[in-house]
């Protein structure tokens, strides 16, 4: 089984029931991504599916046969931060840090398929993941400072940032 | 706590390569013994904290404090930086080892000081400032608002004020220049006219053969360039790039990965257990025994949890098995009665005569309040990763209280502390949880029993169900107010006290005030939970005092204005959250406002919460709340540590509710133990008030208004009294 993972392949050895998660942190040693409750409640295992974000946790490895894997480590490129990533630091969200990696991925995903969410839509697409340090106003100011700019390049989002 | 001095001894010394060291050491006292070997030299000093000055003109700041996300390491720095006229650009930041051997090893890979020696004062003290601070408040090291205030205060600016008065004294000799005519700026030293300048590292090696000043000269506020600002963390950039380490991402080679189960029911041990299927499976390499824990240890942590499942356990019957959570409540409640019959309880407050003026009173209100046990639930399942070899032990941990930790596992593995080398980490929360050593000495224990690297990983539902709760307690009021709406006398009650006890005191003018306590003890674990027992008191105080306002048909704020005309810093707040929460406007039906104000760990925090009740459904729209900390370092800090003090409390007086079922714990996951979400969050306003007061603390005081605050709100929306939380449990829809 092939899995591609912030596009690099992966020969995948594990019991194909092995949650993406733990393929993920156990055995290809990518921390950013976090365990925090096992049964898709928290959020904090967030990671992109083809783009789509899906709790790694009860994700079979199996799952992602074939699929484009996107971790927290591979949103920044050419050590350039995804915007998403930029506003999360403008705004010093973060306190402890745990669920970020989740936090950021599901609203990456929300503003790659919704560039100017309302209020709602960010309720929406973010209450599946806990910040027990209740970040959320601080993430809900970044997810607006960083809408409506095109989320697929870069470059051209830092300069519109 | 004890008295601190400013007027501590200022240390100093060179180090290999011309750096300068400083640092400052406390006077000794109030020693826990259990720890005094390890941390007390001969001469009996101990170095709080320190920087080092290299020769590249790097201000290093080595700060003694853990970062489970409270960001106290950057303002620390930037407090020592600001009094020695650092420029924060060339300023970084070392958590300081836990320990003298730590120090030493660390000293060993070139992590600490590139290799170099430390001075022989330093060695053995590197981390006096957190014992003193941790014995000073009687819990962990870090924790209990203190590191601003203390480490703050009373090391990191004298650390950074010495030093400078010392680069000063040599760049004046060097140069043959009076220091009176000499001037320091962003990590510089000029003659006032401007014709020499030399970076500091120029002097670093002269400075270090300086007697230190015994008294530095600290900044004025006018003075500050670093202190008050917002000033962005350090920590954060990997914290969106996930690159962090925390204690759960430790790797080390041959490491083997191990997830436990406890016995469900408190004190509870094996009976018997059947590892056969579980050796059968992949992965799974060894079953481990502990008295009161089995654990599988495994290649990786998911065959690690099928290796547990398929363990069959059977634990040993035990007492507490009959224990639940009303029989709880009525055994704290009996207590109570019992007390009130007996009148054998020695007060902690007793001013006026409050029992005389509630016996002559023709009526009284007489309420009893309920706060439940609460999990700490840290974003981060509780880990620790150990390597026991022989009688030695290195550790991997996110901890509040490394130092701790070290004679925890010395004492519970029988080996000597000096062999214990413990590796901090950030901590994905603490909340005091972080505070406890269980986890690692089980990491240390099944290490040993394994022959390899352990990295032990809790399952949330063993991380919920082994916590050290926030105690449950049970709290009665006996108040009177005249014919004119004055409170005349409060009598309150509780079970059981604990830290800090000033917890219910209450600020309001009351002429006859009793507050005394009576002891019911329980066999379930508990421990500080953010803001320790300001939470329960705090809910319990400012919702009684709310009901004394109703009672008396006054504005609950008016109400308590009236009584705070004496406190002065209370006043400037309500005054301030009058405004901010438009407290005059008036609100649509189903809709209501409430206000709670509290002290604690030097700030004062007051929370106006606006709710709304529509068929049963509750929603908190938005939440005011005016902060008096004194000064704040750093006021975006401050602001958030209110937003997550509010929203952890919040989550907690909502629906946190951990309940007691045959001896052991019934939720289990964040299903059944719910936080607030995205969705649930109201909006937060947080205003900051300098009043110049002595520095407060910032972690925890922004927890425990926000309870009674929302339930006062409840009560002005739909007349509902809210007595024991969490709201859910009175059948508000909360979600």
């Amino acid at each position: 089984m092939q899995i591609t993972i912030n596009g690099q392949q992966y020969s995948v050895d594990v019991a194909p029931d092995t949650p993406l998660l733990w393929f993920i942190r156990d055995t290809l040693g990518l921390t950013g991504t976090k365990y925090g409750c096992g049964i898709a409640q928290c959020g904090a295992c967030t990671v992109h599916l083809n783009g789509a974000p899906i709790r790694s946790c009860v994700t079979p490895v199996a799952a992602a046969q074939g699929a484009q894997v996107t971790t927290i480590e591979g949103l920044a490129q050419d050590g350039q931060l995804h915007p998403v990533q930029q506003a999360w630091l403008d705004l010093q969200v973060p306190q402890c840090g745990y669920c970020q990696s989740g936090q950021i991925l599901s609203a990456v995903a929300l503003l790659e398929t919704n560039p100017n969410p309302s209020d709602e839509d960010i309720n929406t697409a973010m209450s599946g993941n806990i910040c027990r340090c209740g970040m959320y106003s601080r993430i809900r100011a970044a997810i607006k400072q960083a809408s409506g700019v095109q989320v697929f390049d870069p470059a051209v989002e830092v300069a519109n940032g | 706590m004890g008295k601190w001095t400013r007027r501590g001894f200022i240390t100093a010394g060179v180090i290999g390569g011309g750096a300068l060291v400083v640092g400052v050491a406390l006077r000794p006292g109030n020693r826990n013994d259990k720890v005094r070997p390890y941390v007390e030299g001969p001469d009996e000093v101990l170095v709080n904290t320190w920087l080092k000055i290299d020769s590249a003109n790097r201000v290093t700041v080595i700060v003694p404090h853990s970062e489970m996300g409270q960001g106290a390491q950057t303002v620390l720095a930037q407090m020592l930086a600001d009094e020695l006229d650092a420029k924060w650009d060339d300023v970084s930041i070392l958590e300081a080892p836990a320990e003298d051997e730590y120090a030493n090893y660390a000293l060993g890979y070139g992590y600490l000081f590139g290799g170099m020696q430390v001075p022989e004062i330093l060695v053995g003290t590197l981390t006096g400032l957190t014992l003193q601070a941790g014995k000073a408040m009687h819990m962990q090291i870090t924790g209990g608002s203190m590191s601003i205030r203390t480490t703050g205060e009373y090391g990191m600016r004298i650390a950074g004020a010495a030093a400078r008065e010392m680069l000063l004294e040599a760049a004046s000799e060097a140069w043959d220049v009076p220091v009176e005519q000499l001037r320091t700026d962003q990590g510089q030293i000029f003659k006032s006219d401007g014709s020499i300048a030399a970076p500091y590292s120029d002097f670093a090696a002269a400075a270090g053969e300086k007697t230190p000043p015994y008294s530095p000269k600290l900044k004025e506020v006018s003075q500050y360039r670093l202190m008050g600002k917002n000033i962005p963390r350090r920590d954060l950039p990997a914290k969106v790039d996930g690159s962090a380490i925390f204690g759960i991402d430790v790797s080390v080679p041959g490491m083997k990965v191990a997830t436990i189960k406890a016995a469900p029911v408190f004190g509870a041990v094996i009976d018997s257990f059947d590892s056969s299927s579980a050796l059968t499976l992949a992965g799974v390499e060894r079953v481990v025994a502990l008295d009161d824990a089995v654990a599988v240890v495994a290649d990786s942590y998911w065959n690690a949890k099928k290796g547990l499942d398929a363990v069959d356990i059977r634990w040993a019957q035990h007492e507490n098995s009959s224990i639940d959570q009303a029989a709880i409540f009525e055994q704290f409640e009996s207590a109570i009665d019992g007390a009130l019959a007996s009148g054998d309880v020695e007060p902690e407050i007793n001013v006026g005569d409050a029992n005389a003026a509630l016996a002559q009173a023709s009526s009284i209100l007489d309420v009893t309040y309920r706060a439940p046990y609460l999990a700490h639930a840290c974003m981060e399942p509780m880990n620790a990763t150990a390597s026991m070899v022989g009688d030695t032990c290195e550790i991997w941990v996110g901890s509040q209280n490394p130092l701790g930790a070290k004679h925890a596992v010395a004492e519970a593995l029988g080996i000597p502390a000096e062999n214990i080398i413990i590796h901090n980490y950030l901590m994905g929360g603490g909340f005091g949880r972080r505070s406890f050593y269980d986890t690692i000495v089980q990491a240390a224990k099944i290490s040993r029993q394994a022959g390899s690297p352990i990295k032990l990983v809790w399952s949330r539902e063993e991380d919920m169900q082994h916590d050290f709760y926030r105690p449950a307690f049970s709290s009665r009021f006996q108040a009177q107010i005249d014919s004119k709406g004055q409170p005349v006398a409060w009598r309150n009650l509780f079970v059981n006290k604990g830290e800090p006890h000033e917890a219910p005191h209450i600020p309001y003018a009351i002429p006859n005030v009793w507050i005394g306590s009576v002891e019911k003890p329980m066999p379930i674990p508990t421990g500080p939970w953010r803001s320790v027992d300001h939470s329960q008191h705090a809910f319990f105080t400012e919702s009684m005092i709310d009901e004394l306002a109703h009672a008396a048909k006054q504005d609950p704020l008016q109400f308590r204005r009236a009584l705070l005309q004496d406190k002065p810093r209370h006043l400037a707040i309500i005054n301030r959250l009058e405004e901010l929460s438009n407290w005059q406007q008036v609100l649509p039906e189903g809709h209501g406002r409430g206000i709670a104000i509290h002290e604690c760990f030097g700030s004062i925090v007051g929370q106006v919460a606006e709710v709304s009740v529509r068929d049963g459904k509750l929603h908190v729209h938005r939440v005011a709340c005016v902060a008096d900390p004194g000064f704040a370092m750093s006021p975006d800090g401050y602001r958030a540590q209110m937003e997550s003090g509010i929203l952890y409390g919040m989550s907690a007086a909502l629906s946190g509710n951990i309940e007691i079922q045959g001896g052991a714990v019934k939720q289990s996951n964040f299903h059944d133990y719910p936080s607030v979400r995205m969705a649930t969050s109201p909006i937060i306003e947080v205003d900051i008030f300098n009043s110049g007061a002595p520095t407060g603390g910032a972690g925890e005081p922004g927890t425990p208004p926000i309870a009674p605050a929302i339930t006062n709100a409840i009560y002005a929306a739909v007349g509902v009294r809210v007595r024991e939380l969490p709201v859910a449990k009175q059948g508000f829809n909360v979600a």
